[in-house]
């Protein structure tokens, strides 16, 4: 027993610390005398232990596995400030201050990164915002409770698809000599058609699959907020003679905003994150000049290259803009809508 | 009609030409959707067993054309496809149940409001949500620990994920009874034993939910393979897949290998077909297991959205 009580104390012992006079102060009938002195918070601490070891035990796996393989490459941050050095590893190189983030920002390419990017998240940020509330809307309407779920079912079912299994239909479906889509155009006269090599389709391709794929999933989240509206509230509409349009507009509208706001603020904590993984799936040679966003530039340069500290003062660019968006955008939510994450 | 007539106040006869108008637009709306949604997939299952040369000319549209198995029939024989399945299998079954390990403690913990470091706590878990050290650190970090190449990359480091963590303990916060916990804390039972005989046994729904959302996610997983596993016999299915479906790379017996503009449109039909077969084939597990899952899906949707 004491084993176990020691090591999950050790694991985290700067937690306990940090939580102690919380915890001896919202105990009932624990007298709140001044700041507590040491044997005092000894024995808290102690008592905390002897009490709660049991949860700390069941918390430990998950908090070390967050501490390596979430804290500890924030430590390696730093070496975006550093020049990496094989021998030395990942704290040790010499310290170059800025040097990558200028050599970054001077870039020839920095421009059209930040342009595609932003163009791309920004994009999926407002469609694949809006879309889903549409469609919430929309389902929420339909008469009949077997047809309403049949919607629901059908509309997320592309959700559970493989990221590479939908750019491998993307490709399949446009191919300009087979595809489906350009064979169907062909029908009204369309036939200049290679919408996976032109970079002025890159956008709308990317962000219709996105649509297709995720919209039917993120309206789960607003129909859930719609059936917890109150029947009176439609019944009282009805007996004034509301339409169908003025009951969406003024009852079921302002039901969502709560969550259509939170929603919001953690798409802004993603606005640089146009998703790596279908942006890099879906480049090729042909569109590239639309298609090379911040975080495939990251991989070639620091994986396909071995450019390390280059690529994590990338990365760390990346994340602290979207971090930055993040907050700002709750703080603004707070002041405005009086709803935020925190 | 006239039955119509004599029913004395039906909602039929208080319609408005507007109330007509907008379930005529919102049936043709839910209609456009729905078709939208479902007719890719279902192209992809016809084109698979269709004749290449009918469906890449256009003429497939509504049934098959023309049956052919040859796609199918190219993928029972490429080995890839059997090892990426086989890895994927493994790296799903392992990773999941070490998913649940971690996370349903955890998040049973997480949820005794007795528990003082609980605040501070899920900050120290959420803030990973949006905030992370950048794919090098990442690794560099895998590489010191010897797991590039190692199928445990797999596995170790996606051991918890937090969105699941937090819907989770909204789950054991709100559903479990405190005063079944009460009288058994009389009996004199602790967390570890409560946890395992009640709050487990009463949890079922949940564990489907995020043990289901585990599932997919190592389902799907593609991105691990492709920054950290170099060696091919380790790669899940979702690398054989893009390695057939999108880099266009020769098929046993050289049918798929005219991709891109090389070859003409001839052979690049029959590797279509393939495509459409490999499609269905590392598909169809969660095709087929999703009529019965899919309203614990949602089920968690709702959990997460109680604001915890």
């Amino acid at each position: 027993m004491a084993q176990i009580r020691d090591g999950a104390g050790r694991k985290v012992g700067g937690v306990v610390a940090l939580t102690l006079d919380e915890t001896a102060a919202k105990v009932p009938g624990s007298p709140v005398v001044g700041p507590m002195t040491k044997g005092r918070r000894r024995r808290a601490v102690s008592r905390h232990l002897r009490t709660r070891w049991q949860l700390w035990l069941m918390v430990a796996p998950a908090v070390a596995v967050t501490l390596v393989f979430a804290y500890f490459p924030m430590y390696g941050i730093q070496l975006a400030f550093r020049e990496f050095d094989f021998t030395a590893g990942l704290t040790g190189g010499e310290w170059v201050g800025m040097k990558y983030f200028n050599q970054f920002f001077t870039s020839p390419l920095f421009w059209d990164l930040m342009r595609n990017t932003v163009a791309i998240s920004l994009t999926t940020l407002v469609v694949g915002f809006i879309a889903p509330i549409v469609l919430a809307l929309a389902v929420n309407q339909v008469v009949g409770l077997r047809r309403k779920r049949f919607t629901q079912t059908a509309t997320y079912l592309p959700h559970f698809i493989s990221i590479v299994v939908v750019v491998g239909m993307l490709q399949v479906f446009l191919s300009p000599t087979t595809g489906v889509i350009p064979n169907f155009l062909s029908f009204f006269g369309v036939t200049d058609t290679n919408y996976l090599g032109d970079p002025d389709a890159f956008v709308p391709v990317y962000v219709i699959s996105e649509v297709w794929q995720h919209c039917g999933w993120n309206s789960i989240i607003y129909l859930a907020a719609l059936s917890s509206i109150d029947t009176h509230l439609y019944e009282a509409a009805r007996v004034d003679g509301a339409s169908r349009p003025q009951i969406i507009r003024h009852i079921d509208l302002p039901a969502l905003i709560p969550t259509m706001v939170v929603l919001f603020i953690l798409n802004m904590g993603g606005v640089l994150n146009a998703g790596f993984e279908k942006v890099f799936l879906m480049q090729n040679p042909l569109n590239l000049s639309a298609s090379e966003v911040i975080s495939t530039y990251a991989y070639k340069i620091g994986i396909l290259q071995s450019q390390f500290s280059y690529a994590t003062a990338i990365g760390l660019f990346n994340t602290v803009i979207n971090f930055a968006f993040l907050v700002l955008t709750n703080q603004l939510a707070k002041k405005f809508a009086n709803t935020s994450l925190w | 009609m006239t039955t119509t007539t004599l029913r004395p106040t039906t909602l039929r006869r208080g319609r408005t030409l507007g109330d007509l108008l907008f379930s005529i637009g919102l049936g043709t709306f839910i209609v456009l959707v729905l078709f939208a949604t479902l007719y890719p997939i279902y192209f992809v299952m016809i084109a698979s067993v269709s004749d290449p040369t009918l469906v890449a000319t256009g003429k497939v549209w509504v049934i098959p054309q023309g049956l052919s198995t040859f796609g199918y029939e190219q993928i029972l024989a490429d080995p890839r496809i059997w090892t990426g399945y086989r890895n994927t299998l493994l790296y799903t079954v392992v990773g999941t149940t070490l998913n649940l390990v971690v996370t349903l403690p955890a998040a049973y913990a997480l949820s005794r409001r007795e528990f003082a470091p609980r605040k501070f706590l899920m900050f120290f878990f959420a803030f990973t949500m949006f905030f992370s050290g950048g794919l090098i650190p990442i690794y560099l970090l895998y590489r010191d620990l010897n797991l590039l190449d190692n199928w445990l990359v797999f596995v170790i480091p996606s051991a918890l994920n937090v969105y699941n963590l937090i819907i989770a303990r909204a789950f054991f916060e709100n559903s479990l009874p405190e005063e079944l916990f009460e009288a058994a804390t009389l009996d004199g039972v602790g967390y570890l034993q409560f946890f395992w005989r009640m709050a487990i046994p009463l949890s079922k729904a949940i564990i489907a939910v995020i043990g289901l959302y585990y599932l997919v996610q190592h389902w799907n997983d593609f991105f691990t393979g492709l920054i950290f596993v170099r060696d091919y016999e380790k790669q899940p299915l979702q690398i054989v897949l893009r390695d057939i479906l999108l880099s266009n790379q020769a098929f046993a017996g050289g049918a798929g290998g005219a991709g891109g503009s090389g070859g003409g449109a001839y052979a690049q039909q029959f590797a279509d077909q393939i495509k459409y077969g490999v499609i269905i084939v590392s598909t169809l597990p969660v095709l087929l297991f999703y009529p019965f899952v899919q309203k614990y899906f949602e089920k968690g949707v709702m959990v997460g959205s109680v604001k915890g």
